[in-house]
């Protein structure tokens, strides 16, 4: 049996709002396996963000456990998960996130300095991931210099520059036109294609959904739908 | 994040908002300048009295006789200055006495100055300290003559209107002829100068070389010690135990002459070279005091600063701080790289204060009087206090940061 790259069992988060008590997941499980590519689908309440901020670790869950390459992550302390932060994941968002003051390089270089790598094997790393993007002529430019679709490609050369498990993107096109959409869509499938990189994408839009393999519907907190589409 | 990434990236911050970092290390900057300052001037006036004060107006082993302290530090009650106002002056008998007693064994010197105008012709040159001593005062005071000679005992005796000038007094009168053999005045008495004596150079900006040194039997006698008063006896000894053991002596001596009974207190005073260090040292200490003081006034208003402006800076980086924990950045991580900003800031603001403090001491060394003279081992401690300043007012802001929550910090706009 192959081990499953993120298995979640019974998940539920609450959240206090004043006296109310909001329970934006109520025991969700999930399989993902290594290689997957997924998009996690929902209207705005349905808890997919909550689902995103979980399997990121930047969240604990009130309850159920949460697996991630077979170590529980939901236990976990505030550095820990800054480590498996660091190490299993791979963000893109989108708004970007990238850090404004930094060149492109900078900003891939962060996660490699929080993993404690030297000056200058961040620096080639770094420079190998932005070029692999197809930003090798870009490295020195701030993101105010770039362009949308730059951006977003200079914060997927972040993600992957640590070479995570997973990478976890959050609306990476909400932020671009069609045309920038379709590109940053395209390079995210090659990732998957070509690199068997794992995906997990959270998104609201069918059309963007559609290029995933996997398609998890969240409503209401529990997981409505999960289909996956048939190799082509 | 390792210490000297954190340290280019709070230079890189500094460097982006330079009005709000010089705002941030105004006060560390002033608080540094201040200390510096204020230490080198008082470690320099320290060297100062140390090294040429006690020795040129003192000299080595000798103690004078007189009549009050020269200076008095802290509280007096009036009483007291009362009674330092009636105890009876010193005079030529009491130095006869303490000559005869000591005089085999060690250098005895009267003197009695005052300040006065003195004419050749119809020049004038105003207030010039007018001396009247005995020939041993040369010795004592070790004044070099540079040209032409000092008076003999027999002058002294014969009470003869000699004169021996500061270098200032030859200058000014006798720029380009030999003064030796001609007149000088004082009022209405005339002197002829003898010698000229090598030059002291200055002492607090004042020039040690204008004066007139008459034998005190002199006519300068009516001017500097009339009715047989004089200012004080100098006593010069070969070495320390013999400078203790004849004080004694001359207090015993004094003791006698003035009829004290064993229950009453000395009414004249004994004064060597340490009692005026002594003084001074406890002038440099209130000195020293004051300078840290207000260095710590300034350092905690600057750390007051520092804080509020790091405190804004997380509130402004709120969303870097959540991107950063998103990529994996520790609680510690977020901690150090804002401590680090925070002690960059500050020491920033100390080195420039160092700088500052030392040009000020520069500046005051060579365009005022007051000797100044930085030291390497303040400046240090300067140093460490400006990043200190900087780390402890640095950790509320930085530990308020770690603490911030990633989701709630990336969601901020």
């Amino acid at each position: 049996m192959s081990q499953a790259l993120i298995r979640i069992t019974g998940l539920s988060r609450e959240y206090a709002m004043g006296a109310e008590t909001v329970r934006a997941l109520r025991g969700v499980d999930l399989e993902i396996q290594p290689n997957e590519y997924v998009a996690i689908m929902g209207p705005s309440g349905s808890g997919k963000s909550t689902m995103m901020n979980l399997i990121g670790c930047l969240d604990t869950p009130t309850a159920g456990q949460y697996w991630l390459n077979g170590v529980e992550v939901s236990k976990m302390s505030d550095d820990e998960l800054a480590r498996v932060r660091n190490r299993e994941i791979g963000f893109v968002f989108q708004t970007f996130n990238l850090l404004p003051r930094g060149t492109a390089l900078h900003n891939v270089e962060l996660p490699l300095i929080y993993a404690g790598v030297g000056s200058r094997e961040r620096k080639e790393r770094a420079a190998r991931s932005l070029e692999a993007c197809g930003l090798g002529d870009r490295m020195t430019h701030k993101p105010n210099e770039l362009s949308g679709g730059q951006r977003q490609r200079v914060a997927i050369a972040r993600a992957l520059v640590t070479e995570p498990s997973i990478l976890l993107a959050d609306e990476p096109t909400g932020n671009l036109d069609s045309q920038t959409s379709g590109e940053i869509m395209k390079v995210l499938g090659d990732l998957h294609d070509h690199h068997g990189q794992t995906i997990v994408m959270v998104t609201h839009e069918h059309d963007i959904a559609e290029h995933a393999k996997r398609v998890v519907t969240l409503h209401d907190g529990l997981i409505s739908s999960d289909r996956q589409k048939v190799a082509a | 994040m390792p210490f000297l990434e954190a340290v280019v990236l709070a230079l890189g911050m500094i460097r982006a908002q330079k009005l709000k970092s010089f705002f941030a290390c105004l006060g560390a900057f002033v608080g540094v300048t201040f200390l510096v300052a204020v230490v080198s001037i008082v470690n320099g006036m320290d060297r100062y009295m140390r090294e040429n004060f006690a020795a040129r107006m003192f000299g080595v082993n000798t103690f004078s006789i007189l009549y009050r302290p020269r200076v008095h530090f802290g509280d007096m009650t009036l009483e007291e200055r009362r009674a330092l106002r009636r105890r009876p002056r010193i005079r030529e008998s009491d130095y006869e006495a303490v000559l005869d007693r000591l005089g085999d064994r060690a250098i005895v010197a009267i003197e009695s100055r005052d300040q006065g105008n003195v004419f050749v012709g119809d020049r004038r040159q105003r207030n010039v300290e007018l001396r009247g001593v005995s020939e041993s005062y040369f010795r004592i005071r070790d004044i070099q003559i540079e040209h032409g000679r000092i008076f003999s005992p027999q002058e002294v005796e014969t009470s003869a209107d000699v004169v021996v000038v500061g270098a200032d007094v030859a200058r000014r009168f006798f720029p380009n002829s030999d003064p030796i053999g001609r007149t000088i005045r004082v009022r209405n008495s005339e002197f002829r100068i003898i010698g000229v004596a090598k030059s002291q150079g200055k002492l607090f900006g004042q020039s040690l070389d204008k004066f007139i040194i008459a034998p005190y039997t002199s006519q300068i006698k009516k001017y500097v010690n009339p009715h047989k008063i004089v200012d004080l006896i100098s006593v010069k000894t070969a070495d320390l135990p013999s400078m203790r053991a004849m004080m004694a002596e001359a207090e015993a001596l004094m003791r006698t002459r003035r009829h004290l009974r064993p229950s009453q207190s000395n009414n004249f005073h004994l004064e060597t070279a340490d009692d005026v260090l002594s003084t001074w040292g406890q002038i440099s200490n209130a000195l020293f005091t004051g300078g840290i003081a207000l260095m710590a006034i300034s350092l905690v208003v600057g750390g007051i600063v520092i804080m509020n402006i790091m405190l804004m800076a997380v509130a402004e980086r709120t969303r870097e701080v959540g991107i950063r924990k998103a990529l994996g950045a520790r609680r510690r991580d977020i901690q150090r790289q804002f401590l680090v900003e925070a002690a960059t800031l500050s020491s920033t603001g100390a080195v420039f204060g160092i700088l500052f403090g030392v040009a000020a001491a520069k500046a005051v060394d060579a365009f005022t009087p007051l000797p100044a003279a930085p030291s390497l081992g303040w400046i240090g401690f300067a140093l460490l206090l400006g990043i200190g300043t900087g780390v402890i007012f640095g950790v509320y802001p930085a530990s308020r940061a770690a603490r911030l929550d990633p989701i709630a910090a990336l969601r901020q706009e």
